[in-house]
């Protein structure tokens, strides 16, 4: 199928585009890469009367130095992302989890933001947001603010962006030297998450300083494993300590049931994933 | 919207509707046919071409999108007569069955290559994530992109599909529309 009709409008700047998100309405649509979005136009699953295109938004894209954090422009490609040589040193966790992320195509043209603007639950980059503590940078028509990544994911595929804001920048905040994986399961080339585990430690004198791990598709948001990190933090980094924290992996999360796996599974996976994951951060 | 971008080494000028996918365009417009639509869920990467020199699927970017922009399709590879040595690999080890997918498989191998010249087998397969083989023919596509690799100075990528003398078509506005 081909979309429905839309009116496209490629601003220069972010100030033009907040303008033409306001003046497109209720029924505009930001469109970052496109890699969700043109595909559910085509699908007609979403008819906006405006596209607003941001990727002629060149101030957003790059990743920046910004002291005690990285500065990430939402419309940064998944490939530059990548290739980073900032988020290699400082942000590890996110390359890998990019890594993961659909395929060669997608990843050229799909964004860091969008990804998180999109909101997926399935989505590969939103767990690593959370264990990042990540800030989201939001502009609307009255100003910039910010929101922590656990404010900012909503619900299944919403957010805290209010219908005329944009998200600009992702601050990530450095975690220089930790150990970090992700660990994605799936059953088939491109497929999304079932469940992922984001993991990134500090070690220091054989044992656990410092723990984050983030759950993909454990819930409608992502989910913080809270206590797999309380369990973790102090204990000597072994595989008895890492197989005990994994078991409270699902702990508050709220797995949905759907034809690839139920809740109960999900959990299961949680657990064995989490271990997998932490087990590898400890090495990395 | 009025559109230039270039393909294959001639640039176009053209009105096109916002919601025309590069794929339609490429296909319905300029009879670049050689791109083909595999699928309706951009899962397949049969419609795969390059833009400004990456892999993209032409079926989840607007031909608005390409404005002032370059892309090479599985047409702008010959050069006088010769095939792209990745096409020569292809050929050469009956890396294709039906032969639908082969054209984004070669334009994803391609790109592949010039990031990994020399790619194993198991980043060759993760390379070609983004496409599928209905007839399961994998084994041959990721022998063929290997043989390519070992024949291949380095360097195949954008500057080596860059055409120099170009040629400016300006055609009149068509009606846009029609499916897959």
């Amino acid at each position: 199928m081909i979309p429905a009709e839309f009116d496209y409008v490629a601003p220069a700047t972010v100030d033009e585009a907040v303008r033409a998100l306001a003046a497109g309405g209720e029924d505009a649509k930001v469109m970052a890469g496109g890699q969700s979005l043109i595909p559910v136009l085509r699908m007609r699953l979403a008819v906006p009367t405006v596209v607003v295109d941001l990727s002629g938004l060149t101030e957003l894209t790059g990743v920046h130095d910004d002291g005690d954090s990285l500065r990430i422009g939402a419309m940064t490609t998944h490939y530059e992302v990548q290739r980073d040589p900032l988020v290699r040193e400082h942000a590890r966790l996110l390359r890998l989890a990019t890594d993961t992320v659909a395929d060669p195509q997608v990843r050229h043209r799909g964004t860091f933001g969008g990804s998180l603007a999109h909101a997926d639950p399935a989505g590969d980059l939103l767990a690593p947001a959370l264990a990042l503590d990540a800030v989201m940078v939001c502009v609307g028509p009255s100003g910039t603010r910010e929101v922590p990544a656990a404010e900012f994911f909503v619900d299944y595929f919403t957010t805290a962006l209010a219908p005329d804001e944009l998200l600009t920048h992702v601050k990530v905040p450095k975690l220089t030297g930790w150990g970090a994986h992700y660990e994605k399961f799936n059953r088939v080339a491109q497929a999304w998450s079932i469940v992922g585990v984001a993991a990134a430690l500090r070690v220091s004198g054989g044992r656990i300083a410092d723990a984050r791990v983030g759950l993909t598709n454990m819930g409608p948001t992502p989910v913080r494993a809270r206590g797999v990190e309380e369990a973790l933090i102090g204990q000597p980094a072994t595989a008895e300590s890492i197989t005990s924290a994994a078991t409270r992996a699902a702990e508050g999360a709220d797995p949905p049931s759907d034809g690839n796996a139920d809740a109960e599974y999900r959990s299961h996976l949680a657990r064995v994933l989490t271990e997998r994951a932490v087990t590898a951060a400890v090495s990395a | 919207m009025r559109i230039t971008v270039t393909v294959d080494g001639v640039d176009y000028r053209d009105d096109v509707e916002p919601r025309t996918l590069l794929v339609h365009y490429l296909r319905e417009r300029l009879g670049k046919t050689g791109t083909v639509v595999g699928c309706d869920t951009s899962n397949c990467g049969a419609c795969t071409v390059h833009l400004d020199g990456h892999s993209v699927k032409s079926c989840a970017v607007l031909a608005v999108q390409a404005n002032g922009r370059e892309i090479t399709t599985i047409e702008g590879l010959a050069r006088d007569g010769q095939l792209h040595p990745v096409q020569q690999a292809f050929h050469q080890n009956h890396a294709l069955q039906c032969g639908f997918c082969t054209p984004g498989m070669i334009m994803q191998a391609i790109d592949l290559l010039a990031d990994n010249p020399d790619p194993d087998e198991d980043e060759v397969r993760h390379g070609l994530e983004g496409n599928l083989c209905r007839c399961t023919g994998y084994q041959n596509i990721v022998r063929a992109v290997r043989d390519a690799a070992q024949k291949m100075s380095p360097g195949s990528g954008p500057e080596a599909e860059r055409v120099d003398e170009t040629a400016l078509v300006d055609r009149a506005p068509l009606h846009t529309g029609g499916g897959e």
